[in-house]
């Protein structure tokens, strides 16, 4: 049991114990906050395991913006602040699903690690592994900038105040269509 | 250092993904456990790439030391694309049925969902940029039907 076997042990058991509370919790906001707490102690688990460039990618992009946004679709969705009941489906699919899943997991990777010790590798530094993507992991590199536009194209597209219109549109009565029709520019040309 | 401890962490924050998704009936909170299990499939692959010891490993030294960590990078960026169109679909059912309990929505195309959309987007153009009026107005909904209050308390 060496230091970095404590720090490993100490930071999984943070992750592991914000992640329930993740999906536990009666509370959306504090959900969000549990989730920074996890993804935090994720970025530590990286930085023990000498991935320093994957641990500040994590603390950049996941909780610096992945969780902002995460609270931001929470404020859009107007979610109770207090406790809220209404949050939860059935427990014993889920809990029979998801616990057998992770411990089955749990299981194997320990039958399969259970006296494997290893040596600190070299650590992943932005300069070994920015050698690395550009020398062998080009391709996926581009295909994933590619990837990042169209997902921004579609963000976008999915965005707009008419997709819902167009669909129950023709299923409205002549009255309402007129009603709408009046409505339509100045509803279409407000965006929040 | 021995890699069990974060494999063993992985794959519990992988059921606890997997719970979540199937537990939660709120758009955000699913999106939510979805991290979570993308994060353990990261711990996977960061965790793989620390080198096996000799007597394991099948040909020494590997041709790619840092392979894992290049992958967890790249579904970082995966996971960030996911979350920008996950919360851009997340919104627009919030907006055409003043509602994101996933367990509510219909399967099978637009057939009773018209009327609390009329009613959500009208309230929402008429209802006053104040915090409090909107969760006022949002929770009095009398003439939107239980689907369309259903995250109200």
């Amino acid at each position: 049991m060496t230091g970095a076997d404590v720090l490993l042990l100490a930071l999984a058991a943070v992750a592991v114990g914000a992640g329930a509370l993740v999906v536990t919790t009666r509370h959306v906001v504090r959900a969000g906050l549990h989730l920074v707490v996890c993804l935090g102690a994720v970025a530590g688990l990286y930085l023990v395991l000498t991935a320093e460039l994957v641990a500040w990618v994590q603390v950049l992009i996941y909780v610096g913006a992945v969780v902002v946004l995460l609270l931001f679709a929470v404020m859009l969705t107007r979610a109770p602040i207090g406790a809220s009941d209404d949050l939860d489906r059935p427990l014993w699919p889920a809990a029979l699903i998801g616990g057998g899943s992770g411990l089955g997991l749990a299981a194997l990777l320990v039958d399969a690690f259970r006296w494997v010790r290893v040596e600190p590798p070299a650590p992943g530094t932005a300069d070994r592994l920015g050698g690395e993507i550009f020398r062998t992991w080009v391709l996926p590199f581009e295909v994933l900038s590619v990837l990042l536009l169209a997902a921004l194209v579609g963000a976008v597209v999915l965005s707009r105040r008419e997709i819902g219109r167009r669909e129950v549109a023709p299923r409205e009565t002549g009255e309402r269509e007129v009603g709408r029709r009046e409505a339509g520019p100045r509803e279409t040309g407000r965006r929040p | 250092m021995r890699p069990v401890i974060p494999y063993v962490a992985a794959a519990l924050l992988f059921g606890l993904g997997v719970f979540g998704v199937l537990r939660r009936r709120n758009a955000v909170l699913v999106l939510m456990s979805v991290e979570l299990m993308l994060n353990a499939v990261n711990l996977i692959l960061v965790t793989a790439s620390l080198p096996l010891p000799a007597e394991l490993a099948a040909s020494g030294v590997p041709a790619l030391p840092h392979g894992g960590q290049v992958f967890a990078l790249f579904v970082i960026v995966l996971a960030a694309a996911e979350v920008g169109v996950g919360l851009a679909i997340v919104l627009q059912l919030y907006r055409m049925r003043a509602s994101v309990a996933i367990d509510e929505v219909p399967l099978d195309g637009p057939r009773d969902g018209t009327e609390p959309t009329d009613e959500a987007t009208l309230r929402d153009e008429a209802a006053p940029r104040d915090g409090t009026a909107l969760r006022d107005g949002a929770t009095a909904g009398e003439g939107a039907p239980a689907t369309a209050r259903g995250e109200r308390p």
